[in-house]
């Protein structure tokens, strides 16, 4: 008997027996495991004494996800880390400016003049790939050192979960997945990281719905942006004392409107182009644990941190190079960058961006974290103002929070071109690294250009309404 | 990451059998060691103190999608470590549960580590009971004592393993207690010293025993390297696709062992 005749009569048999035994047999082997594992288990435990009269895991998991308090302690939850963040990254942000950019970036240039090195090479490297460097490092750092470790406590004690079952019920109406709640966490570090993570997803449409909208979720590249342009722009309109609270308030208001983007394209995805119901799922809360705080901190840093902050840099040093080349090859007596920021600003305007900001959006396709750099070279060079900065092509620190919303006033910045570009770094195209991610994980080209552009339109749409409203308010 | 086996371990000779973390290296291992479990039972952090990587943990289910690999030696042998995604059964057919199941039946691993959730025990067993239907090399790493503890419970690792008829060593992986003792376990299995007998599904309809019964000894006869017949047998009665097909195929009789599988499997991540 072949071997290919002999696998048919076992399946053959196999299907006889399944009729010969009828019922379900599924269920009584279900049956049979519970009956077992109830049995075994309840012979190795004992439960000592009287079981604990207050267990404080169940007095926290009411508290958290409460129907009234879950949602504001959320929020709170949030605040706080964001006010955590903002106010303890300024310090050593600036030291690290003073040490890489004052010190180091004078120290190279002194010792590249000594050794007579070519202009350009000495533009090319020190003040354009050095300095973008130096800059992502001082701007990036010391907020993520602040907020992965914070993140990752939250994670730890096993918060997480509790936002899921917070948020499920909104996931649900909106046509997706519960377990999208978690993969937007998961995008709260890194977008690409967030696309992966859906694969504990298991309905293809869920999914690809999670994949479409994890880029409402702020990703670390975008936290200094917001931490920044909130701090100096909307902070200042506050009184000192409160500066920072109002920030912290004012990036939380970004985040919450991005989980509202999130549900509402949801929504929309689920009752368009991928229709479809909710499918049910079982989601454990876990207990809490103590974090293991040195441990945490550590790995962190090293898992999250430096890897985050490594490919920032990868990238920071061919931008560089870009903005300086930009800055510094003339065309008709203007460099290039001007050219481009003059064909840009009309339309900038319009929906109250600029055209400064257009094009460092253009630059930083690569990774979010060079916006803020890349805007701030470009203002200097583009309103031509003399006396601050280096030089055209050269990113620099300014001394303090002051100067900087001196300089972006003077480049002709208002509250409105600040709400806007956080707005904007809310709603754009994902980063490329995310792109990639997106369609190594759909294999699909088109849900992977539905990625892409719909959030550069929609972050249009949004800028310009925002634009409208406040304009026809006359604030 | 630490140096490869032979060198590191050339001085710790004399203490007989010491533990190196091998990092992501496992190229040439002896054996291979899968490890499963319900979520969130600190599967990856078992993983991390056995390879030494530093596979994240989160305390949130569902975290480990895809399979992660390491390796480290112990008593002067090499293993490659796969942490499956955790799974509360091998039954349904979600992609994560057959990740895990598929990896257990056709990648047949030297030996399978079941890390359970004392403080759950009962839940944990469902998962465990399956495991022991599909392989009789399993140690099971009772993890989570002290949460138990926390919450009053005393489970007897002696009585558990005299019911399951697997070693049963308890942990509490993330202080790195016990650790030392599911080396030594996991050690003994590999290498035969310990052949356990594990419990068997008990409970079944008369009706549906016999039919088991009858089916695996049919499946014995025509792949006579099977090792859980009884299991396959269950599962085709049930009508699952995935291992008719591997009967069709022949797929079922053709594996020598895990190491001659393992490239296949190396892409199979969703």
């Amino acid at each position: 008997m072949s071997a290919a005749a002999a696998s048919d009569r076992v399946l053959g048999l196999a299907a006889s027996l399944r009729l010969e035994v009828g019922g379900n047999i599924h269920d009584s082997l279900v049956e049979a495991l519970y009956t077992e594992a109830a049995w075994i288990a309840d012979r190795s435990v004992t439960r000592e004494g009287q079981p604990a009269r207050f267990d404080l895991d169940r007095a926290i998991d009411r508290l958290v996800t409460s129907r009234w308090l879950g949602f504001p302690l959320m929020i709170a939850l949030l605040a706080g880390v964001f006010w955590l963040t903002i106010s303890g990254a300024n310090v050593p942000s600036r030291l690290l400016a003073q040490a890489l950019i004052d010190g180091g970036h004078a120290w190279l240039k002194s010792a590249a003049a000594q050794l007579a090195v070519p202009h350009w090479i000495d533009g090319l490297l020190i003040d354009g790939a050095y300095l973008t460097t130096a800059w992502v490092v001082s701007v990036m750092l010391p907020p993520m050192a602040i907020f992965f470790p914070l993140f990752t406590l939250l994670e730890d004690f096993g918060y997480l979960p509790r936002v899921a079952f917070n948020l499920d019920g909104l996931f649900r109406r909106a046509g997706a997945h519960g377990k999208q709640a978690l993969t937007m966490s998961m995008g709260y570090g890194c977008n690409a990281a967030g696309v992966i993570a859906t694969r504990i997803i298991d309905s293809p449409r869920e999914r690809l719905i999670a994949i479409l909208t994890n880029n409402f979720a702020l990703c670390n590249g975008r936290w200094p942006t917001q931490f920044l342009i909130a701090t100096v722009f909307i902070g200042a309109l506050a009184p000192p004392a409160f500066a920072g609270l109002v920030s912290a308030g004012a990036v939380v208001g970004i985040a919450v409107l991005g989980i509202g983007l999130t549900f509402a394209s949801s929504w929309v995805l689920s009752r368009t182009a991928l229709r479809g119901e909710a499918s049910a799922y079982s989601l454990e809360l876990p207990p809490y644990r103590p974090p293991r705080i040195l441990q945490t901190i550590y790995t962190s840093l090293i898992d999250r941190t430096i890897i985050v902050l490594g490919r920032a840099v990868l990238f920071a040093l061919p931008a560089g190079v870009v903005i300086w080349l930009l800055a510094n090859v003339s065309l008709g007596g203007t460099s290039l960058a001007a050219h481009i920021i003059d064909g840009l600003q009309p339309f900038g305007l319009l929906i109250g961006l600029n055209g400064v900001i257009l094009l460092a959006y253009i630059i930083a396709i690569p990774a979010n974290e060079i916006v803020i750099p890349t805007v701030l070279m470009l203002t200097v060079l583009s309103a031509g103002l003399t006396g601050v900065g280096p030089g055209p092509g050269v990113m620099f620190e300014l001394e303090g929070l002051d100067d900087t919303a001196a300089l972006l006033q003077a480049g002709g910045w208002t509250v409105l071109t600040a709400l806007n570009l956080m707005l904007f770094s809310l709603v754009h195209n994902p980063c490329s690294t995310t792109i990639y991610t997106i369609w190594r994980e759909t294999g699909s080209v088109k849900w992977t250009a539905v990625a892409a552009i719909f959030p550069v339109l929609l972050g249009l749409l949004l800028c310009a309404a925002t634009t409208v409203i406040w304009r026809w308010l006359a604030l | 990451m630490k140096s490869s086996a032979p060198e590191a371990c050339a001085g710790c000779a004399a203490r007989g059998a010491a533990l190196v973390r091998l990092g992501d290296s496992f190229d040439r291992a002896d054996h291979v060691v899968a490890l499963a479990g319900n979520p969130n039972t600190g599967k990856s952090t078992v993983f991390n103190a056995l390879t030494g990587l530093r596979q994240h943990t989160g305390n949130w289910p569902g975290k480990t999608v895809a399979r992660a690999e390491g390796g480290f030696s112990f008593a002067q042998r090499r293993y490659k470590l796969v942490d499956l995604p955790g799974t509360y059964s091998l039954l349904s057919t979600s992609s994560d549960e057959e990740i895990a199941r598929d990896f257990l039946l056709f990648g047949r691993p030297d030996v399978t580590v079941i890390v359970v959730d004392a403080s759950r025990l009962e839940r944990n067993l469902n998962l465990v009971l399956q495991v022991l239907e599909i392989t009789r090399r399993a140690v099971i790493c009772l993890n989570l004592m002290d949460e138990a503890e926390r919450r009053g419970l005393a489970v007897d690792p002696r009585r558990l393993a005299r019911d399951l008829g697997v070693p049963v060593v308890p942990t509490v992986a993330r202080r790195r207690q016990g650790i030392g003792e599911l080396l030594a376990a996991i050690d003994e299995v590999a290498t035969g010293r310990t052949v356990g007998q594990p419990h068997r599904l008990e409970n079944l309809p008369a009706a549906l025993e016999r039919a088991v019964q009858r089916l695996g000894a049919e499946l014995e006869a025509r792949f006579p390297r099977l090792a859980n017949a009884r299991w396959v047998a269950l599962r085709l009665l049930e009508g699952d696709a995935r291992i008719q097909d591997a009967v069709r195929s022949g797929e079922l009789g053709e594996l020598e062992g895990a190491a001659a599988l393992l490239p296949r499997w190396s892409g199979a991540t969703p």
